[in-house]
């Protein structure tokens, strides 16, 4: 470790600067001769709801992985709630390491595809991590489970498994199952873009319930633009790897200063 | 000409069923061992560990590419050549358990590789521990669908582990055959105890048939 990485990392334990949640600097990704990230920088505010927005293959997915270590950065540096995630600064790809794993747990996810284990009932499902990655017991882990299935509208279906749940009760279950870990910050990935149109609904209102009642940090990458303008504190447009315009979401869908947001806009509301 | 004696026939049943009650503990035992080996074999070259994974995959090839009997004359005539003696009946036991692991490793290998990629990326946004996963979400998920093919092999075991009687173990067709020796007959316990092959694979084949049905997805 050099020592300028040292110093950093004094730096942030001394300071750590609690206002800013998750925060990007110059972070790339390729994928062979695709960039999918170039020099990102890009910070979230604790408690803001941000929506990023932007034409499929923009990165806009992979800023997510990121977060959830899903994907390892080639370069850059990215942390959450002040810590460490994420350290290639010198040019070295990054790899996970213990810090990695222990900022991870601050992070929750909810999947385009649910991803809920099939095999195990929705009360299994929701208490699997609380039990075996916090290490509370059984019976609270059940009964605070439990409590978040209430939530989400879904207590009476606790004892079924996920393939007997419709794809909008799924993902109401995986939203539970990611609030089990008490995450400070939830990414949403397209989480309405694999459901029927009249099941999008109500799991948009589970993500505006939580969005107007908690100080969860909330990142979620959509293609529900309506949407995204009610809930969100601002609104990031996001293309070929950068960012290209963000703001208030008054401001991005109504009056937006870039061209290539304009037309973006255009062509996902009219046909 | 061939006269069949049922007195006789009759007479060497007990001594039969010993040997099939042998061939079965053996089957039971052997693919015991074969399921947690290949298991295991699977894993670490899932894992991709270096050196060790490659030697498991050498082991495969290897175990693969020899006959069984070929490898239970190894184990029970020259491993002792070089100061490794054990029983014929664990060493068969062994022997066959570890051949067949090389194949069950496959067949978990195509579980584990089926398994949608959303079911790790969700045990990671978890932060489910590695064990944790392998054992509560991989595992379980990879091993549904190939329970017919394992069903399969275990058929396979009961009448390959008839190999075993050429290393001196009087399972099945070993009694059958110091049945023939002794008394210079060999129609009766021969005739007999392909039957009690028999009556034993088909029904569990039949019944495999039916757990493909109820186990392997069908989207």
């Amino acid at each position: 470790m050099s020592p300028h990485t040292d110093t950093l990392h004094t730096l942030n334990a001394k300071e750590p600067r609690r206002d800013i949640e998750i925060s990007f600097s110059n972070v790339s990704k390729s994928w062979g001769s695709n960039q999918v990230l170039r020099g990102l920088d890009f910070e979230v505010k604790a408690g803001e709801k941000v929506s990023i927005i932007g034409p499929s293959g923009s990165g806009k997915t992979t800023i997510l992985r990121i977060l959830m270590t899903l994907e390892t950065p080639d370069v850059g540096v990215v942390t959450v709630g002040g810590d460490i995630l994420w350290d290639a600064r010198e040019g070295v790809k990054s790899k996970e390491t213990k810090q990695t794993q222990i900022t991870r747990r601050k992070v929750g996810m909810v999947f385009q595809q649910f991803n809920l284990f099939p095999h195990m009932t929705v009360l299994e499902n929701v208490v699997e991590a609380p039990i075996h990655v916090l290490g509370i017991s059984k019976q609270e882990a059940n009964e605070r489970a439990v409590d978040l299935l209430e939530l989400v509208g879904l207590k009476e279906h606790m004892k079924h498994t996920p393939p007997e749940l419709s794809g909008g009760q799924q993902q109401r279950v995986a939203i539970a199952r990611a609030l089990a870990m008490r995450p400070r910050v939830m990414l949403f990935d397209e989480p309405t873009s694999a459901l029927d149109p009249e099941l999008i609904g109500e799991v948009l209102g589970v993500i505006r319930r939580l969005a107007t009642t908690t100080d969860m940090t909330m990142l979620m990458v959509t293609h529900e633009m309506r949407f995204a303008q009610e809930i969100s504190d601002r609104v990031v447009m996001f293309d070929k790897g950068v960012v290209v315009e963000q703001g208030p979401p008054e401001q991005i869908f109504k009056n937006p200063k870039e061209e290539r947001t304009e037309r973006f806009l255009k062509a996902v509301t009219s046909y | 000409m061939i006269i069949w004696d049922s007195e006789f026939a009759i007479s060497i049943i007990p001594t039969l069923l010993k040997g099939l009650w042998l061939t079965l503990q053996i089957t039971f035992i052997g693919f015991f061992i074969s399921l947690a080996v290949g298991l295991l074999v699977a894993i670490v070259r899932y894992l991709k560990i270096p050196v060790i994974s490659p030697i498991f995959t050498f082991w495969v090839s290897f175990v693969r590419g020899t006959p069984l009997l070929v490898q239970a004359y190894v184990a029970f005539y020259v491993l002792p050549l070089m100061g490794v003696t054990f029983d014929a009946l664990p060493t068969g036991i062994v022997v066959i358990g570890l051949n067949y692991s090389a194949y069950t490793a496959e067949v978990y290998r195509a579980g584990i590789e089926q398994l949608p990629k959303g079911q790790w990326e969700a045990a990671t946004a978890l932060s489910l521990p590695r064990w944790r996963t392998w054992m509560r979400i991989v595992v379980p998920q990879a091993v549904r669908p190939i329970i017919p093919v394992l069903g399969n092999y275990l058929i396979m075991m009961f009448k390959d582990s008839a190999i075993l009687s050429s290393i001196t173990i009087i399972e099945l067709l070993g009694s059958a055959l110091s049945i023939g020796s002794g008394y210079y007959r060999y129609l009766e316990p021969i005739t007999i105890i392909g039957l009690m092959y028999l009556a034993i694979s088909f029904p569990c084949s039949l019944l495999i048939k039916r757990l493909e049905r109820r186990f392997v997805p069908t989207h």
